[in-house]
């Protein structure tokens, strides 16, 4: 059996594989990547294009394994889906963590407040985040299923990566989403450990010379949208070198798409000419090239960017603007990579009466007070340094953050290599599955956060004043796979036959609260999840209206989700409480 | 393929429109179509009424016309070719070229690698050893005697290595290079 690693991104996935005596390799991807053509690409671009028949003909999107097909994932998605955003669908990863919507309900193509606006559009098809990342993984599937008949990808162990930061909801969503692209079984590994598993494949038994027992690594993982942070810390375990992930950042809505957005605003400016959409698309891929040209080691001083006309004729209808590296150097490191102090915070914009719903992007643009805040939480300063993600490619982006660091730190922090920043999540995903039988060293880390059921307190009612909310912990932080929790009774019952709802929450910084603590629940660090719900149908043993008593269990399981079970105190009858995925207010 | 296959292949190609059936095994499949391998006479040969009259097989015209449409697609290489550069000046030729330059060279580095066919610098002392492919080796001058010969590499030549072109869907019609665009 052989293991596949997938890394379902949020603008890129890509998949590798491993097999007990091969080491982890990255595979192509064959998709559509122009209309009727299909290619093998390093990675498939998370991309979902939903077009009409007059928009795209369905024979220009059919696949080696398909008929003419209604959609496209993939690059074609991605290039074609800029001149028809209304129906694209991307950052369905992003969407997923959301709990500003149903992530379950057709939501996507978002239109957010023009939805109504435009009642002619709502004929399209629409997705939900879940059936998005499905067809990622469904399209990944048939395309290694096509280039390995006699080895059917649900057959082999498969490991999807998420990010460290999601939640619960987002971790079972992810499992749903696999089901549906018909992977029935499959392990999550979070994206940062993932990237670390990467390097420790390719530096094989030389890590244990490059880290000692107290080192902190940070693992710095900035892509196209998002920005995520991880803290692994070496230990002397009996005189064994063990890793221990000990802390993990918030999802940041902030990355590479963000800093070509601003380079292009500013050239257009410069261009002084309206662009249309393709152009546009030109432009912002133009100045994702001027990026990483002007932020690598040997820049030149500048670089031109022209944009070609639109018409056949193209001679003397080119468009010409030039990015100097100092403009560069001031938007993009000094912009989102600015010099701040050890102690900076990130800006939270204060809530506005009413925001329109869509996705809860970063306010603060700069990378490195996300990171500065991230590091003041935990308390440990980074020894050495893990780069994964595109953005980090380039050499002045990651210089910046080692100089902070190491202002930060007082002293020298290293760097450590051999990854390649793009394929290094999937690479390492595959490496794991090596690690899970015995191969190798494991990253031991368990659940992120600890997490709570909301209890109201019994107390006299105030008129105007809700009873103040108490948080159960029912999952302490650092739960391994396979463990289970049990909790000391509390006076706690389920109504048979009706909606038993309860308040949700989690914590990354209070590994103090053991399972049963009871802590106020805005106290610091505590943030709200969707709620956990459950309606028990009457039985033989429970008439709808009974009120059975029950006490809580809390059970990490193989796959990496964490389900909550109401346990009948007299034995007859357990029930798993379901994560509500409903649109919150 | 042996040199005098190439040459029969020429002159039945020139005067019978038919390969020696030798030529055939050195083909790939559907590089053929069906009717010549079983030597139909041509007349029947199906021909594309209402569409433009394009020279070559069904399959081999599609395999230029798609190169030629991903080369206008990333590179806009038929724009270019066909717009007049007369009067236009050479920062305007330059300030197109300089993209057409990048697309097109995009499209060739993701489908085929390169690698020169006589290694050594240009402008170089070389010798075409005993026994070489003139398919391979232009010589240019009089060769006295046999081989090996001694020149001047004056230009080193280009092997593709590896092909990794796109696979076609069927029933696509690739005379279309570049839809017409209509902003709605």
């Amino acid at each position: 059996m052989k293991i596949l690693g997938i890394d379902l991104g949020t603008t890129n996935s890509a998949i590798a594989v491993s097999a007990p005596d091969e080491p982890a390799r990255s595979i192509g991807i064959a998709q559509v990547v122009g209309p009727g053509e299909i290619a093998e690409r390093p990675t498939l671009p998370s991309f979902l294009l939903l077009p009409s028949e007059h928009e795209v003909a369905p024979a220009q999107l059919q696949l080696p394994w398909s008929g003419p097909m209604r959609y496209c994932v993939g690059t074609f998605a991605r290039e074609r889906g800029a001149e028809l955003p209304h129906r694209l669908v991307s950052s369905a990863k992003s969407w997923l963590c959301n709990p500003s919507i149903d992530r379950t309900a057709q939501v996507l193509p978002f239109r957010g407040a023009q939805r109504e606006l435009e009642a002619e559009m709502a004929d399209g098809e629409r997705v939900s985040p879940v059936n998005a990342s499905a067809r990622y993984l469904a399209h990944l599937r048939a395309a290694w299923d096509d280039a390995n008949p006699d080895e059917p990808a649900d057959e082999q162990e498969v490991l999807v990566t998420v990010p460290a930061s999601f939640d619960p909801v987002a971790r079972e969503l992810t499992v749903v989403a696999a089901r549906e692209a018909g992977f029935e079984k499959i392990t999550l590994l979070e994206e940062p450990q993932a990237a670390f598993y990467a390097y420790l494949a390719a530096r094989g038994e030389a890590w244990r010379k490059d880290l000692k027992p107290g080192d902190v690594v940070l693992v710095c993982d900035v892509g196209g949208g998002t920005t995520d942070f991880s803290l692994i810390e070496v230990r002397d375990d009996e005189g064994n070198l063990t890793l221990e992930r000990i802390a993990v950042g918030d999802h940041i809505l902030l990355g590479g798409d963000n800093m070509d957005l601003a380079l292009s605003a500013i050239v257009q400016r410069e261009l002084g000419k309206p662009l249309d959409a393709m152009q546009q698309r030109a432009l912002v891929h133009a100045c994702r090239r001027a990026k990483e040209h002007l932020l690598s080691a040997d820049a030149p001083a500048s670089v031109p960017v022209s944009i070609l006309g639109r018409g056949s004729k193209l001679i003397g209808g080119t468009i010409k603007a030039e990015v100097t590296r100092a403009q560069a150097e001031a938007l993009l490191v000094d912009g989102f990579f600015p010099k701040v102090g050890a102690d900076a915070k990130a800006e939270r914009r204060r809530a506005i009466g009413l925001r329109e719903m869509g996705l809860p992007y970063a306010h603060d643009p700069a990378v490195t007070r996300h990171l500065a805040e991230f590091i003041g939480r935990f308390g440990k300063m980074p020894t050495a340094v893990l780069f994964n993600g595109g953005v980090m490619k380039a050499e002045q982006l990651r210089g910046r953050v080692m100089e902070l660091l190491r202002t930060w730190a007082g002293r020298d922090v290293r760097v450590l290599g051999g990854v390649d920043l793009d394929l290094a999540v999937a690479l390492g995903a595959a490496h794991y599955g090596a690690v899970r039988r015995g191969k190798g060293i494991r990253i031991r880390g368990g659940t992120a956060r600890s997490y709570y059921i909301g209890i109201e307190s019994a107390m006299p009612a105030i008129p105007g004043f809700a009873p103040p909310v108490k948080a159960l912990c029912v999952a302490p932080q650092g739960l391994e796979e396979g463990s289970t929790v049990e909790l000391p009774d509390d006076e706690l019952g389920l109504i048979i036959g009706e909606m038993a709802a309860f308040r949700f929450f989690a914590a990354a910084t209070r590994k103090e609260d053991g399972a049963g603590a009871l802590i106020d629940a805005d106290a610091e660090g505590v943030v709200e999840l969707d709620p956990v719900e459950k309606q028990v149908p009457g039985d033989a043993d429970h008439k709808p209206g009974d009120l059975v008593p029950v006490r809580l269990e809390a059970h990490v399981t193989e796959v990496g989700t964490l389900e909550l079970w109401c346990v009948a105190r007299d034995g007859k009858g357990r029930w798993k409480l379901e994560y509500s995925v409903r649109e919150r207010e | 393929m042996h040199p005098w296959l190439a040459f029969l292949c020429f002159f039945r190609l020139l005067f019978g429109r038919k390969l020696p059936p030798e030529a055939a095994k050195y083909l790939p499949e559907d590089a053929l179509p069906k009717k010549q391998l079983a030597e139909a006479p041509p007349a029947i040969v199906e021909k594309p009424v209402e569409k433009p009259k394009v020279g070559g097989t069904a399959s081999q015209r599609d395999g230029a016309l798609s190169l030629l449409a991903l080369l206008q697609r990333e590179g806009r290489f038929v724009d270019f070719v066909r717009d007049s550069v007369d009067g236009a000046s050479d920062a305007d030729i330059g300030a197109a070229a300089r993209e057409v330059h990048r697309g097109c060279k995009k499209v060739l580095d993701q489908i085929l690698t390169f690698e020169p066919v006589m290694p050594g610098a240009e402008e170089e002392k070389v010798s075409v050893p005993k026994g070489f492919d003139p398919a391979e080796v232009r010589l240019i001058g009089e060769a006295k005697g046999e081989p090996p010969y001694r020149g001047t590499l004056r230009h080193h030549g280009w092997r593709v290595v590896d092909a990794r072109l796109p696979t076609l869907a069927e029933g696509i019609d690739r005379t279309v290079i570049a839809p017409a665009e209509v902003e709605l």
